[in-house]
């Protein structure tokens, strides 16, 4: 049978994921067996057109059982969390780890771990009811209601979960976490304005769901009736979404092995990677922190590598690529782990600092559909999307049409005029935890000009 | 085949009941066990073998014209009845913030449906071992060639076995499986100073391990490796414009950007407004019957009847049997895809052309624990009535660029303004291939794209290609669609360099 539950239960504490890792050890008959074991609630609210269209809530658990002989491993994983079903997934995977060939990178489990622990959960999120998130959209819905020349369409959702990772040479790590993530975008009503706003953050209590919601109108508005500009390189002032959206996929392709056998960005001419080497603009500086304030993340990776500050760019310079345990090993490098939170320090300036200082540029709210065009570059495609306007002499003077892109986070990055404050981003493609400044950069490339709006 | 949840029809009861018990005027049910295996390698090492197990209830409720949706992997009646009152809570909760009750179509009851995909050996069944000496043979057949010098390669397997039930008095049981072979072959020249890959060669099906035997990977690999290593020598392209002949294996992605997404209903309606965008072909009312998406020689119809089309199947996850249909009709806008909630607000366009209000049976959840809505069907362009082959369009074309296999793809969000690039390119001079070209992606204005066809393969050239993992939806949810199309001639398209130093 499976065991009773219920969603209050839902969440396991450390002592309860730390008896059902130790039961997976007991069973195992591996040389080795890896658990990985998390539980969640979510809670949600989707609208559109002015109205509530689906709220839904959902409990759910994953256990994961690697198990390995020599080099051989394999993963089995279920939702089901009952004595026989770790029974079986443990006898599953051991199965398929017998029949599955060497893997020759396969490296010894870490042992116990010292970890600094991090606070990234918060009733006020988790406690969140149905209730609540229906009157978070009502604001949002009668505003738009109420203006009568804009639609709302939006989402709100609340996670809280746990996660734990044991194995059986005595490493065992638990985390657990809440979040809230609102976006809402605001269309006027004759389909030539778009506004996108959001927030997000572990605590409820630092959702503004009322400031979202004044933020995309106003947005909307302002978008209306947009013209054409030729496409071509322009100075842009991107807000820190925009920033995030081109500059987190530096991380997809940070990998030190990539790099050194000679495919990545990283790579130096002649063979090696550019580890050492200025490639982007000395004001730029990319870490990641666990305990950092705006991302609060979790202290350790998936095979339970303590996660601390790690700086990967510093003052332009390349500091570090990321080493798994075998790359480094056979490098003769630290491995890195893999990191859970991404940030580029910023400045002092609003986005409105950046505006009066500006001449003649072009201030993109945000990017949207993304895709990798030139992995030797980091060059990828997208368009603009939910708020472009021209900005002359300090101002906004006329909202654009959306433009297509074709540009790199390493171009970007060596073209900075000036940086603006750094946030927590809510609508990145990749989801995470990432913090980003608005940047205004030179000589971004747009190549064509879209009709949405 | 079926199942095996024990008590399954039970539980499903236990959980209509309570919805009912709860104030619900309607209540659907899905009780469900997904299995994915996947298997991953490079080069003549196993990097992973991945087996995962999901199963829970999922139950949606109408309230008062308003829907709430609760689900948990608890499987036992207490649990089934619990999941069932918390979705009538949330929709009456949720009541506050809706406008305008749900219209909730009437669809005949469908008292014992049984449906199987078209697979005929369950990957399942096939040892790990077998899969993983078939990758691994493949990598070394590619690394055969002069310049590759990486190979990954792996198998996707899904299996949805799928229980719904309704008020309606519906119970139906379904099974299906997905596969996807994959492979990417890295090609990098003797001084590091380029590499070239050559990825995405066999389109996922919903078929079974004997369609991955039929892909001969191994057999082909030598020729794929060759690909990509040709790319290191081969001509950077003029940026300019051509005639493009395009693949059914490069033209299938095409047509679900910027055919299969901006003609769901909901996306058109701004139900999609805060995520994957809205449509240009908006509103209906302007747009049906009006919109001339291509030339005349353009047919594309949905469906979810292709044998082996990923999104295949018996009934869909309102319960209603979906048909065929013309999305476009001549080269006239004429439906889009539609569910038992959509299908009356398009009543007026049925009425007008003496159709039944009825919905396309386009109702998807990827899982359990996720609600259903409204997903794309199979959305296929049809072959011509004259049977040319590739080779005869290639014949026809004076200069233009032939482009086989998906590559880099984005397009905005109501669909207009897009960019493909491929992953072989050839350069067409007098009807006949000149070279290999690098660095082509075609940027396009959907319309203006569609009605620069001017020619089309026929019944014999058609082919079915896919997507296995397209996204939509908040909490966003992934579902599996196939698109079929002849290949196909487009004059005058605009073609961009994407290479650049560094």
């Amino acid at each position: 049978m499976r065991e009773h539950g219920s969603a209050n239960g839902a969440l396991l504490t450390r002592e309860q994921a730390q008896a059902i890792v130790e039961k997976a050890v007991k069973w195992s008959k591996a040389d080795a067996v890896d658990v990985q074991l998390n539980t969640y609630t979510q809670g949600n609210i989707r609208f559109a057109d002015n109205q509530v269209s689906t709220a839904g809530a959902t409990t759910d658990a994953q256990l994961g059982i690697q198990s390995a002989f020599g080099p051989k491993h394999a993963v089995v994983t279920t939702n089901d969390l009952s004595d026989e079903a770790i029974k079986r997934a443990v006898e599953q995977s051991e199965r398929l780890a017998r029949l599955a060939p060497d893997d020759p990178e396969s490296m010894p489990q870490l042992g116990a771990q010292q970890y600094a622990p991090v606070s990234s959960y918060f009733d006020s999120s988790a406690a969140l009811t149905a209730d609540d998130r229906a009157k978070a959209a009502l604001i949002a819905l009668e505003m738009a209601r109420q203006a009568g020349d804009v639609k709302a369409a939006g989402y709100l959702v609340n996670t809280a979960g746990t996660l734990a990772i044991g194995n059986s040479t005595g490493m065992f790590a638990y985390h657990r976490s809440t979040n809230v993530n609102y976006t809402l975008t605001a269309r006027t009503a004759d389909g030539t304005g778009s506004g996108w706003a959001a927030a997000d953050h572990a605590d409820w209590a630092q959702i503004d769901a009322r400031g979202v919601a004044e933020t995309a109108i106003a947005k909307a508005r302002l978008s209306q009736k947009p013209v054409a500009l030729e496409p071509g390189r322009y100075t842009v002032i991107l807000e820190p979404q925009a920033v995030g959206d081109l500059v987190q996929l530096i991380a997809n392709y940070a990998d030190a092995r990539s790099a050194d056998e000679g495919r990545s960005p990283f790579v130096k001419q002649g063979g090696g990677n550019k580890v050492g080497e200025k490639i982007v603009d000395e004001r730029v500086t990319i870490f990641s922190d666990p305990s950092d304030p705006q991302l609060l993340g979790r202290p350790w990776d998936f095979e339970g590598m303590p996660l601390d500050r790690q700086v990967w760019i510093e003052k332009g310079v390349l500091k570090q690529l990321i080493y798994s345990r075998f790359w480094a090993k056979k490098q003769n490098k630290t491995a890195t782990g893999g990191p859970s939170t991404f940030k580029m320090a910023g400045g002092t300036q609003s986005v409105e600092d950046l505006i009066k200082g500006t001449t003649r540029g072009i201030l993109v709210t945000r990017l949207w559909y993304l895709r990798e065009v030139d992995p030797r570059t980091i060059l990828y495609t997208g368009l603009t999307r939910d708020g472009t306007f021209l900005v002359e002499n300090g101002k906004i003077t006329k909202s654009l049409r959306n433009f297509r892109f074709n540009e790199s986070p390493l171009f970007l990055l060596n073209n900075i005029e000036a940086l603006g404050r750094a946030e927590r981003l809510a609508g990145t493609e990749q989801g995470g935890n990432v913090v980003m400044p608005s940047i205004k950069a030179r000589d971004f490339n747009f190549t064509s000009l879209s009709e949405a709006v | 085949m079926f199942a095996d949840i024990p008590g399954v029809k039970e539980l499903m009861n236990t959980a209509l009941n309570a919805a009912k018990m709860a104030g619900a005027s309607y209540a659907d049910v899905r009780c469900s066990r997904q299995r994915q295996n996947f298997v991953f390698t490079r080069e003549q090492q196993i990097q992973q073998v991945v087996d995962t197990d999901t199963v829970g209830i999922g139950v949606r409720a109408l309230v008062d014209g308003t829907w709430g949706f609760a689900a948990t992997r608890v499987l036992t009646n207490d649990g089934a009845a619990a999941a069932a009152r918390e979705a009538v809570a949330i929709a009456k909760a949720s009541r506050i913030a809706r406008a305008r009750p749900v219209e909730w179509l009437p669809s005949p009851v469908v008292a014992d449906g049984k449906w199987k995909g078209a697979y005929v050996q369950d990957p399942f069944d096939v040892p790990v071992e077998q899969k993983a000496d078939l990758l691994l043979k493949a990598n070394a057949a590619a690394m055969t060639t002069k310049n590759v010098k990486f190979v990954s390669s792996g198998f996707f397997f899904v299996k949805d076995e799928r229980n719904y039930a309704n008020t309606d008095g519906s119970f139906i049981q379904q099974d299906t499986v997905r596969s996807w072979p994959t492979m990417q072959i890295t090609a990098v020249s003797t001084d590091f100073s380029d590499f070239q890959t050559r990825s995405n060669m066999i389109q996922p099906m919903a078929r079974g391990w004997e369609y991955v035997l039929a892909s001969d990977l191994v057999g082909n690999a030598p020729k794929w490796g060759e690909e990509a290593a040709a790319k290191l020598t081969a001509k950077p392209v003029d940026v300019g414009r051509y005639d493009l002949v395009l693949d059914p294996a490069n033209l299938w992605l095409t047509i679900h950007e910027s055919i299969g997404h901006p003609t769901e209903l909901d996306r058109a309606m701004g139900y999609e407004a805060n995520y994957a965008g809205t449509s240009f072909i908006a509103p209906p009312e302007k747009m049906l019957g009006t919109l001339k998406y291509g030339p005349s020689i353009m047919n594309v119809q949905g469906d979810r009847t292709q044998e082996g089309g990923l999104s295949t199947i018996g009934w869909d996850d309102d319960g209603v049997k979906p048909d065929e249909f013309l999305i476009v009709k001549n080269g006239m806008f004429n439906d889009y895809q539609t569910t038992r909630e959509q299908a009356p607000w398009l009543r007026w366009w049925y009425d007008k052309n003496g159709r039944p209000v009825r919905s396309h049976g386009c109702s998807y959840a990827q899982g359990w624990d996720n609600v259903q809505f409204q997903r794309m069907p199979n959305v296929s362009l049809l072959p011509g009535e004259q049977d040319h082959s590739l080779n005869d369009l290639v014949a026809a074309t004076d200069r233009g660029i032939l482009i086989q296999g998906d590559g880099s793809f984005s397009i905005d969000q109501q669909r207009y303004n897009a960019q493909f690039g491929g992953q072989t390119f050839h350069e067409i001079k007098g009807g006949k291939i000149a070279g290999v070209l690098k660095d082509v992606a075609y940027q396009i204005r959907t319309p203006d794209f569609w009605n620069s066809m001017d020619m089309i393969g026929g019944k014999s050239s058609y082919v079915l290609g896919g997507s296995f993992f397209d996204g939509k939806g908040q909490p966003a949810q992934v579902n599996a669609v196939s698109h079929g199309s002849p290949p196909a001639r487009f004059k005058n398209v605009n073609v961009i360099n994407t290479g650049r130093k560094a």
